[in-house]
């Protein structure tokens, strides 16, 4: 299918026609400047680069729009009493005799974390770096197909419509959390947002997973079929693993959540009772029965605990790679690095049911998902052992991602100990469902991934843009954001702990927490601080893409191929040949090398003074 | 390029067209649909509250025509890489006509089924049934889709696109066509043994 799209045809190694690179391919596109309409150079365009930038730029939209509901919903657990009169222009209906409505209120909460999980951290995290730098860092003139890669986003900008538009509708937007439990998110007479809100988010869902699968199936497909020559899979940046296993991840899982969307549309659509039994509403007994509502969040969680992975890891191998370049040092135990990855992929199926400790289930059963669960700790720890390792001693260059990188690394560890707390079902009996869990997932998946997408933000803006986004602004967003996050998170433990449940609307009727009521406030005004604090950031992209300093090549001294290109790479990425490699890459400051970086197609003919002995023989 | 340089590091790439691969993944992808079904089917059904009720005998013919139609398919196939053009068309549309018959034999036993009073939805369906009518849907859907894949390798074997030279397109398509016959044999025994 791709091979008819015309431009590509012959532009790209890969696309359809054959897998290994010709000489003869190589060097025709360099002289493909022949214009191409805008329309399918920037809308309907099948080159990866763009492509990334297409979900880099829809994905900023919704982490404003995900931002924004959150203010929202501080504000009104920060000053449960105040009026919101003043919100009437912006929400409408929704804001009753200054109150806010509590079942929109509990659609805020959905939509924020919909947006956030999926929209964001998957969709603009992965869309965009798998993208942008699968091609350039294997040294490949395009994705696969193209074509393919197109449709990942154009699913994805349609559903992003659908979700978007659920937002306007007389029943509110989905208003059953982001996991979506049935019954309540199969009953409209349960709550307004299980109407057509519902039903929206399903479809818009639906659609995302066939997005996810196009890209992941894209993003497998080109890692193993269009590395260059001597791109072994022990050459691989860091990266480049972790986006492979993330979209492993992905294929596997994301077709769960649809079989049991699919499950719960016929739910609520034709009169099945897959999840539903036994229900009394309003004073009428339902004639659904025979369904298990567990059996909904097995399903789920097969899926969400996966997913949870999908939007770390390749935070993972992104900080990995920025702090190698930045601490001018090998990262320590590259092997152990893609060990734990494995090790992560691999439990990342097995320990779902830690979500689920407190429905009842066999406490032997229980025990072995604990036991599981806990194993994690293991390639976590690995991992903050050997990002640590590489720091100590380094050369460390403080760059505005370098700064995003070690943040990452604060933020995984303090929310992956609580994590230990949750991981225990004893403990997590007590605290499950409060702002313990609240506190745990935001500083360990929300803000560590952000934290890793502002990192390659900044890092790779250079080759996206051909400019440098401003230092100073980077810095203080990244105190800013890093002090707010703490700020907004760290007190969330303390009220967690106290019992405080989470997605509640209204606190004040309970004696036992209106003690929080200072703290509630005080993690209020931080998060709506921090929100603001992103405004640096947007407007800092923004200026940089038309005002920014002007990028070399090469600014970071980065061994990784896509640096070997020019400013701005073309369609095709390299004029010439593609480079071959002969080196992992992580060259930094070699004993006896001339420079203190050794790009990965710099052959070892040409660095006599630094090789080791068995590179010697690779030499000559 | 440095093609004097001695690259130490194997050749990339698993010797797999990329279509290949991409059809390899999407086809793990899809398994993992009916392995959530198949699980929650297990789950659920221990669970209690479950009808029991006999399978209809002609799903029994619905999976020996599906069978058939896998031959048919291996036929085409080898007959693409002798390079008989015509006997590779002939096999093609009785896949395709098996694969219809297919269709229309689900069809006939969700009458079946409705007519011993096991319902997809409503007051009195149970999951058990519902179930039945998940699976097989959505490998009818699956199905839907194979019936396009041949469809287009048909196209290309009329404008003799498809010979010993060319084998990628109904290489990937027997592939798929013996996944979904596989997928179906799967789901009928696991029916067969869980019901
Ligand atoms: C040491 C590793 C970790 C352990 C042992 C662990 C354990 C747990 C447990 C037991 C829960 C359930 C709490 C409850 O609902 O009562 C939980 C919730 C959660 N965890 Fe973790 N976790 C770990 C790391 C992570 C990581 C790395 C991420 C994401 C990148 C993550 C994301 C989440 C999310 C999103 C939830 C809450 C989902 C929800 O209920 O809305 N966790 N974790
Ligand atoms: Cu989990």
């Amino acid at each position: 299918m791709a091979a008819n799209i015309p431009t590509n045809a012959q532009a790209q190694g890969g696309i359809g026609v054959s897998v290994p690179h010709t000489e003869h391919e190589d060097h025709l596109h360099n002289d493909e400047h022949h214009e191409q309409s805008f329309i399918s150079k920037y809308v309907f365009s099948t080159d990866h680069k763009v492509i990334a930038k297409q979900f880099l730029i829809t994905g900023i939209f919704w982490a404003i729009l995900g931002g924004t509901l959150s203010s929202l919903f501080r504000l009104q657990l920060g000053w449960p009493e105040a009026t919101l009169e003043w919100l009437t222009p912006v929400l409408g209906k929704w804001v009753e005799a200054g109150k806010l409505n509590p079942e929109f209120y509990l659609a805020l909460v959905t939509m924020h974390g919909t947006i956030m999980v999926f929209f964001v951290l998957t969709a603009g995290l992965s869309g965009t770096f798998s993208n942008f730098l699968i091609p350039l860092q294997i040294g490949a003139r395009d994705m696969a197909s193209g074509f393919m890669n197109m449709l990942s986003y154009w699913f994805f900008f349609i559903s992003s419509v659908i979700m978007f538009s659920s937002l306007f509708i007389e029943t509110g937007p989905a208003a059953a959390g982001w996991t979506i439990y049935p019954p309540l998110s199969a009953l409209p007479q349960a709550i307004p947002g299980s109407g057509a809100g519902m039903t929206l988010w399903l479809v818009s869902m639906a659609l995302f997973i066939v997005s996810q699968l196009l890209g992941g199936v894209n993003y497998i497909t080109t890692i193993i079929n269009l590395r260059t020559r001597g791109m072994s899979m022990s050459k691989l940046p860091l990266t480049i693993w972790s986006f492979f296993l993330t979209a492993v991840l992905g294929l596997l899982a994301f077709p769960v959540l649809f079989s049991a969307a699919l499950l719960l549309i016929f739910d609520r659509s034709f009169g099945t009772s897959f999840f539903l039994s036994d229900i009394y509403i309003a004073g009428q007994a339902l004639p659904n029965t025979g369904g298990s509502p567990i059996l909904f969040q097995h399903l789920f969680w097969f899926l969400g605990h996966p997913e949870v992975y999908i939007v770390i890891m390749p935070a993972m191998g992104m900080v990995s790679e920025i702090m190698a370049t930045n601490a001018r040092k090998p990262i320590f135990g590259y092997r152990a690095m893609i060990g734990s990855l494995l090790g992560i992929s691999l439990l990342s199926f097995v320990v779902w049911a830690h979500h689920m400790f407190v429905t009842g289930m066999n406490p032997f059963l229980g025990s072995v998902f604990m036991f599981l669960t806990l194993i994690i700790a293991v390639p976590s720890a690995v991992k903050t052992f050997n990002w640590l390792a590489t720091l100590w001693r380094g050369n460390i260059r403080f760059t505005t991602a370098m700064l995003f990188s070690i943040g990452f690394v604060s933020l995984f560890v303090s929310g992956g100990l609580t994590g230990i707390v949750l991981g225990n079902a004893a403990l997590d009996i007590q605290v499950h469902n409060t702002y313990f869990v609240v506190a745990h997932f935001h500083l360990v998946m929300g803000s560590s991934a952000f934290f890793g997408l502002f990192a390659g933000v900044y890092h790779w803006f250079p080759k996206m843009f051909g400019r440098m986004m401003d230092e100073k602004l980077g810095y203080i967003h990244f105190w800013l954001t890093f002090l707010g996050v703490y700020l907004v998170f760290l007190p969330m433990h303390y009220v967690g702990i106290a019992g405080f449940p989470r997605r509640y609307y209204s606190w004040t009727g309970f004696d036992t927490f209106s003690q929080f009521a200072d703290l509630n406030k005080f993690i209020s005004v931080a998060a709506i601080l921090a929100f603001f604090a992103q405004f640096i950031f947007i407007f800092n992209f923004f200026y940089s893409i038309f005002r920014g300093r002007r990028a070399t090549e090469n600014p970071w001294q980065s061994n990784t191929l896509e640096w070997t290109t020019p400013v701005v790479p073309g369609h095709g990425n390299w004029p010439g040949a593609i480079p071959a490699v002969y080196r992992w890459p992580y060259d930094y400051s070699k004993p006896g090398a001339e420079t203190d970086f050794i790009p990965q197609n710099v052959p070892f003919s040409q660095t006599q003074s630094s090789n080791m002995p068995y590179e010697r023989e690779m030499a000559d | 390029m440095h093609t004097s340089e001695v690259l130490t590091a194997k050749e990339p790439g698993t010797g797999q067209h990329p279509y290949r691969l991409q059809l390899i993944l999407l086809m793990i992808s899809s398994s993992m649909i009916f392995a959530a079904y198949t699980s929650a089917y297990i789950v659920r059904r221990d669970e209690g509250n479950w009808l029991e009720f006999a399978l209809p005998v002609a799903l029994a013919i619905n999976s020996a025509i599906i069978l058939v139609s896998s031959g048919t398919m291996q036929w085409a196939y080898m007959a693409a890489r002798r390079n008989s053009i015509k006997q590779v068309r002939i096999a093609l549309i009785l896949t395709f006509i098996l694969g219809l018959a297919f269709l229309v034999g689900q069809w006939n036993v969700w009458g079946d089924l409705v007519a011993s009073r096991i319902f997809f939805g409503g007051t009195d369906a149970n999951p058990s049934g519902s179930f039945v009518y998940v699976l097989m849907g959505v490998h009818a859907f699956h199905l839907v889709t194979g019936l396009i894949f041949l469809w287009v390798v048909l196209r290309k074997s009329l404008r003799y696109e498809v010979h010993s030279k060319q084998m990628l397109s109904i290489g990937n398509a027997t592939i798929y066509w013996h996944f979904l016959g596989g997928l179906w044999l799967y789901l009928y025994l696991f029916l067969l043994l869980n019901h």
